[in-house]
Order: C-alpha cells, then sequence, then structure tokens
C-alpha cells in the first residue's frame, strides 16, 4: 500500500474508473488537485463557466454512455454547477462532479468561499458526499462512479475539503462496493415477463412506447429487434428518440404535447402500451384521466419510483431495460403469437397509415422566409442523419424533434425534463471530445444561444470542431408562441429586439460565422459549414411567428391537437 | 396497539426505517419528504444495538398511492437499508408526554389523581405547578390531555411516537 495525498488519490481514482478527461475550473479549494493535476497525463478542459463544464460533463456522458467527470472550486464554483447537476438530474446523467470545500477546521463558520454544497445540491443529485477524513476518499470516490453508473444513473456530487485533499493517507482503491443500502434490480421478474407477453400477443391495438431508459441501458438494439418481430409500432418520448429508429416503417414519432398526430392517436386507441423506461412525464401524459382510455399497461423501468407514479400500471416489471429486453427476446425464442395476432397487428397498422396521411408533420415549402424546420431537415440529409445533435429549449427543440428522424441511439442531446436553456452547445462540445470522429451539431436559439455563449472560447481554444446553428426567430419563440395562444399574442418580454450579429462575434471569439435570411442559402451554407475545420457559427434569420404543431394545450388530453 | 383511526382525514402510517448511521442522513430523509410535498407528523431517530445503524419512526398520512410512493422513494435513498410500514403489521407504538399542569388548591389533588389514573409520574413539583410524566399509545396520551387540559396546562413537550413489530406467536 502506498502513502498517497489526497489530491492524488482523487486523479488515481479517475484513472481506476477509466476517466481520461475532466471538464473544469479552478480556484483556492481545490488548488491542491490542480497542482496534482499539472503534471497527472489527464486530459482537462477549462470551461468558461461551471455550468459550462457540468454541460460538458453530461453531453460527454450522454454521447459516450460513460460518467462524465467536471471539477470546480468552492463556493461560486459550487453554486454555479446546480443548474448543471439539476439538468442531469432530471434526465438521470452519470455524472461526477468534485467540488472543493474549505477546510474541516472553517465549515460552518460562513468561511471565504464557503457555501453548504452538500445541502444545497441534495435535492438535485441522485446522492452526494461531504469527506471529511482522507481515509473515506478512496471508498467515496469508488462509491461516487458507482452509484453514478448503476441502476437509474445521476449525478454524483463529492464535496472534498482542501485540508481533506492536503493531507497523505494510506491509499488503496477498492476492488469492490460495499454498500448494504444500495443493490438495484437488474433482472426482471421472470413471471410478469411471460404475463406481458401473453398481453401483447392477446392485444389487437397495441403500441411501444420508448423512454430514455431504453438510451440509457443501451437497450436500442434488442428493443428494436423485439418490436420488428412482433410488427409493433413505435413511439418514442423526446428521450426516447434514437431507441427505435425514426426512419423505419414502424416508427410513429414522437408522442406527447408536440407529438405527431399518428403517435398521439395510437396511444389514444391503443389497447395495451408497452412502455420501456419511460417516466410518464406530463409533457408525455397531457390530461392524466383522459391518457390512453382503453390501454392495459405494461412498465418496465429500473426505478420503482417511476412505476404508477403518474399512471395506473397493470405489470410493472422493475429492472433494467436491457435486461428485461434480453428475457422477452428469449421468451419468443420459445413462445409465438397466434396466427390471428398478425392479423390483429395488420389491421391496426392499417388504421395508423390512415392517421398519417390525414396529418403528416409538414410546413409550406414556398414561402420567402428560412423555415426552421427547412434547416432542421437540410441538415438531417445533408448528413444522412449521421450526427450527433444537440438542442437548446423551445421551439427548435420539438423541430429537432419532429424533423431530424433519429437512427441511433446517443444521437440526440437534449435537456428533456428540466429543459435547460444554455444545455445545447457546451453539451455539443463534451460530446465531440467523447466522439470526436463524428459530426456534432448544436441547433440553437437566438435566446438560448445566449445563455452560454462564453464556451465558444473553450471550443475555439481545444480545437473542438461542433457545427452550432443559431433559428433566431427574434423571439424567444416558445414563450412567444404559448403567449399568442394562451395570452391573446399580449408579447411580454419575450421579443429578443436585439441579438449580436453572430458572425462578428464568432470571429471575435476566432470561429468562423454565417448569416443568412434567404432560404435559396441554406443548403450551400451547411454544406459548407459541415466540411469547414474548426468550430463554426451558422445563423438563418427564420420566419418570426411560426408555431410548433401539433400542440396539445397544456392540461388538454393528447387526442385534442391543434393542428394547424 | 397504535391507533389506526389518528384525526386525520387520510389514514395515519407509522413507518421504521433502518438508515446507515451517517452525516446528513436526517437532513435527506427530511429533504425527501419536503420536496414532494408529503407530510411529516412525529419523527424519532436514535441508534440500534448496531451503532452503524440507525431506526427512525415517522408518522405520516396519505392515501394508499402517496405512502406506496413515500415508501419506494425512501428506499432509493442510498443509506436507507431498510423501511417497513408498521400499520400493515401487527405492531406497538409508544408516545412520552410531559406536562406542565396549574395545580393549585383543588385542582392539585385532581392533576395527582389523573397522573395516577393514567400511570403517570410526578417529575417536578413547584407551588403553583406540577410536571406530569406520561407514557403510552395514541389512545391513552389523547385521553389523558383531555383530561388533565382543562385544569390549565402551561406547556406540553411530546416525544413523538416510537414503534416495534410484535414479535410472532407461536
Ligand atoms: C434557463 C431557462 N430560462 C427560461 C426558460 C423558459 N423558456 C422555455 S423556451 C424559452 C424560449 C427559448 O427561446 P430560443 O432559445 O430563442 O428558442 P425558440 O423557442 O425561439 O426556438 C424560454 C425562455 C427555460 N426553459 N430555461
Amino acid at each position: 500500500m502506498a502513502i498517497k495525498l489526497g489530491a492524488e488519490m482523487v486523479l488515481e481514482a479517475l484513472r481506476k474508473e477509466g476517466v481520461e478527461v475532466i471538464f473544469g475550473y479552478p480556484g483556492g479549494a481545490v488548488l491542491p488537485i490542480y497542482d496534482a493535476l499539472y503534471d497527472s497525463g489527464l486530459r482537462h478542459i477549462l470551461a468558461r463557466h461551471e455550468q459550462g463544464a457540468v454541460h460538458m460533463a453530461d453531453g460527454f456522458a450522454r454521447a459516450s454512455g460513460r460518467v462524465g467527470v467536471a471539477l470546480v472550486t468552492s463556493g461560486p464554483g459550487a453554486t454555479n454547477t446546480v443548474t448543471g447537476l439539476a439538468t442531469a438530474y432530471m434526465d438521470s446523467i452519470p455524472v461526477v462532479v468534485l467540488t472543493g470545500q474549505v477546510p474541516t477546521s472553517l465549515i460552518g463558520n460562513d468561511a471565504f468561499q464557503e457555501a453548504d454544497t452538500v445541502g444545497i445540491t441534495r435535492p438535485v443529485t441522485k446522492h452526494n458526499y461531504l469527506v471529511k477524513s482522507v481515509k473515506d476518499l478512496p471508498r467515496i470516490l469508488k462509491e461516487a462512479f458507482y452509484i453514478a453508473s448503476s441502476g437509474r444513473p445521476g449525478p454524483v456530487v463529492v464535496d472534498l475539503p482542501k485540508d481533506v485533499v492536503s493531507s497523505e493517507a494510506e491509499f488503496e482503491y477498492p476492488e469492490t462496493i460495499a454498500l448494504r443500502s444500495y443493490r438495484p434490480t437488474v433482472c426482471g421478474h421472470v413471471g410478469q415477463v411471460r404475463k406481458a407477453l401473453e398481453m401483447l400477443f392477446a392485444a389487437k391495438a397495441p403500441v411501444v412506447f420508448v423512454g430514455g431508459g431504453v438510451i440509457l441501458s443501451n437497450a436500442a438494439d434488442r428493443l428494436t429487434q423485439f418490436a420488428r418481430q412482433l410488427g409493433v409500432p413505435v413511439t418514442m418520448s423526446l428521450m426516447g428518440l434514437g431507441g427505435f429508429p425514426g426512419s423505419d416503417p414502424l416508427s410513429l414519432g414522437m408522442l406527447g404535447m408536440h407529438g405527431t398526430y399518428q403517435a398521439n392517436m395510437a396511444i389514444q386507441n391503443s389497447d395495451l402500451i408497452f412502455a420501456v423506461g419511460p417516466r410518464f412525464d406530463d409533457r408525455v401524459t397531457g390530461k392524466l384521466e383522459t391518457f390512453a382510455p382503453k390501454a392495459k399497461i405494461v412498465h418496465i423501468d429500473v426505478d420503482p419510483t417511476s412505476i404508477s407514479k403518474s399512471i395506473r400500471v397493470d405489470i410493472p416489471i422493475v429492472g433494467d431495460a436491457r435486461a428485461v429486453m434480453g428475457q422477452f427476446l428469449e421468451e419468443l425464442e420459445r413462445n409465438e403469437p397466434p396466427k390471428e395476432y398478425f392479423d390483429h397487428l395488420e389491421h391496426w397498422r392499417g388504421r395508423i397509415e390512415n392517421w398519417k396521411a390525414l396529418h403528416a408533420l409538414d410546413y409550406d415549402r414556398n414561402g420567402s422566409r428560412i423555415r426552421s424546420q427547412h434547416v432542421i431537415e437540410t441538415l438531417y440529409n445533408l448528413t444522412g442523419g449521421d450526427a450527433v445533435v444537440a438542442t437548446d429549449v423551445g421551439q427548435h427543440q420539438m423541430w429537432v424533434a419532429q424533423f431530424f428522424k433519429f437512427g441511433k441511439p446517443r444521437t440526440l442531446l437534449t435537456s428533456g425534463g428540466l429543459g435547460t436553456m444554455g444545455f445545447g452547445f457546451p453539451a455539443a462540445l463534451g460530446a465531440k471530445i467523447a466522439r470526436p470522429n463524428e459530426t456534432v451539431i448544436a441547433i440553437s436559439g437566438d435566446g438560448s444561444i445566449q445563455m452560454n455563449i462564453q464556451e465558444l472560447m473553450t471550443a475555439v481554444q481545444y480545437g473542438i470542431d461542433v457545427k452550432v446553428v443559431i433559428l433566431n426567430n427574434s423571439f424567444l419563440g416558445m414563450v412567444r408562441q404559448w403567449q399568442e395562444l394562451f395570452y391573446r399574442s399580449r408579447y411580454a418580454s419575450s421579443c429578443m429586439a436585439m441579438v449580436p450579429d453572430f458572425v462578428k462575434l464568432a470571429e471575435a471569439y476566432g470561429a468562423k460565422g454565417f448569416s443568412s435570411a434567404v432560404p435559396e442559402d441554406v443548403v450551400p451554407i451547411l454544406k459548407e459549414a459541415l466540411v469547414h475545420k474548426g468550430p463554426v457559427l451558422v445563423e438563418f434569420r427564420v420566419a418570426e411567428e411560426d408555431n410548433v404543431y401539433p400542440m396539445v394545450p397544456p392540461g388538454g388530453s393528447i387526442g385534442d391537437m391543434l393542428l394547424v | 396497539m397504535g391507533a389506526a383511526n389518528g384525526h386525520n382525514k387520510t389514514p395515519r402510517r407509522i413507518l421504521s426505517i433502518l438508515v446507515n448511521n451517517e452525516f446528513g442522513v436526517l437532513s435527506r430523509i427530511s429533504g425527501l419528504f419536503s420536496g414532494r410535498g408529503f407530510n411529516i407528523e412525529s419523527l424519532c431517530v436514535a441508534e440500534t444495538l448496531d451503532p452503524e445503524v440507525s431506526n427512525m419512526t415517522i408518522a405520516t398520512s396519505g392515501d394508499e398511492q402517496i405512502i406506496e410512493q413515500i415508501i419506494k422513494h425512501l428506499r432509493k435513498l442510498i443509506p436507507v437499508i431498510k423501511v417497513t410500514d408498521l400499520t400493515e403489521l401487527a405492531y406497538v407504538s409508544r408516545e412520552m408526554v410531559l406536562v406542565k399542569v396549574h395545580a393549585e388548591g383543588d385542582a392539585r389533588a385532581e392533576a395527582m389523581r389523573l397522573s395516577e389514573i393514567f400511570r403517570g409520574r410526578i417529575v417536578d413539583a413547584a407551588q403553583k405547578s406540577l410536571t406530569i410524566e406520561v407514557t403510552g399509545d395514541d389512545d391513552k396520551i389523547q385521553a389523558f390531555l383531555d383530561l388533565i387540559r382543562p385544569l390549565g396546562v402551561k406547556e406540553i413537550a411530546r416525544t413523538g411516537k416510537i414503534a416495534m413489530a410484535r414479535a410472532q406467536k407461536g
């Protein structure tokens, strides 16, 4: 056993966990860790704001499936991570955030740059630790990574007082975890799996509903095989996009508030919803009493608190989506649906085709203004869908969900649960670091992009080749849409009357900028942006008062959509 | 037996929770209740035989679905080892109350008599007041308080409920 400094233990633990890159920002309380980092060989990306650093770690995690790591100082450094933590928490993203803390002797004294980090972050983390003795450090770091990445993943904060990381102790990184109070379930109950399959075989109008759990547990391939083998139509929540190929004939696209007509109609007319890893969020269900009135519900989720939280479930199956879908596939090898099942399904898919034909997603392609939908569709066509796309929050986010047909898991990075403006661009930077050989695009709005624009400097400094596409509608578009529809078009403070000259801004940071308001420019500019080496900022000045449809008014039933 | 028929419209539940006896665990549990809008009526914590483990007794209320959610969320907290809904089992529960009651003239004799009936103890005596300690289940404590109150209660302190499942018979 070797004697090590606390700060060195931290870095050694990161290496043992396979971490290659840390996103961070230094300060007094973490100087011992930064000093150890100086000649450690670990890669450190200096963000320009701690919120940016956490979103980068989050984007890294979403794109790679590995734990993202951020390192910040005490006090303001730690409080700046709160939005990033809450974003990761709501979407169940495995992130470990290491925060500096004042020395243990000063804790509680209102010391300079002291904040009760564990108290502040408790409701927005899966778990958090204040390390009070260097002897506990190896165990706590091991637990932090395990808790962040197992079960329903989530962010974990480890608060590190300066004296703890500055003192020495024997270091042995534990091989195993001994947490008697935390043992996530992996496999589903065999009896429940059989019952669910029988129920599906007896269904006449089933729908598979894919949630974020399918992406998080890497279950997309198994789920896709299952749905195709049984010919069941598939709909996805925002977080589930990419969990089943969007271009597959069985795909209904997204459901919910801005879901497709066919997805919402299918849910409302379904007799069985086979839900894998969603949490039946209110943006999906609309009015609870009228959601899927005729359907029985099978719900697979690793987190028992998600089951029967808002929607009553007929067959709950607690387990990891990948493991449980494996069980279903095995069961399918022994069991076949009755012949009439396939007849029913053919009829059911026919009804769905009619809904598709009735109100397909569309927009006017002949106007004189650029339409956001057109930009997104063009990006899809130019990349062949082969790109990682991060979004911010608002109308552009919904249009991305509607018009970019995500084919693979971990290709859409979006703040679904918290709806954090300012998430997309730093998340894209983290994703590009995780997947350097892929095209990474951040699609944003003129409002959202200004919330973390400072990370453009990070992108340029490290040569992180991300393409930012700003759909500038001169409004906080989604807010304006709600004001138009529900507040008699009284556009209180939703007009972004002034935005910077984005081309000059890009150039000031040392990036490449493009801007246009002409529909004919969309294809050539995007082509050029995609082949340009290095970070690019593209601004399209798009139609101002465009709305996202279909829309289920808040509190309404998802069968009642505004369609124009 | 504990009183299942409390004074609330929704049924009262008693949860017994084993937790790792570590820094901040109480705030995790109370934060879970406040953050999700669940209600705590009383809460008691103390070490168990194993000094690394504490037992918490929480009295709460809510319909079936809320209690189920509370229990699932408690189980999800990392330091929580075990959650038992004692209300589902046969259990004994006790609470202790200290009452400082006005006790001059006739009232003094009456207070002492009530203390005796409820098998209480007089733990402090002054010229104008007595402090009585009474232990019991919900019904007993409530009955005692109802009777002593007309004498003029100056101060009350209650421990909150502790509870334990009954041993299996046979
Ligand atoms: C941090 C944060 N603040 C406020 C909001 C509320 N909000 C939701 S959408 C939106 C408008 C976003 O505008 P923009 O980024 O321009 O996108 P658009 O809707 O125009 O596509 C706002 C303000 C939010 N989601 N996040």
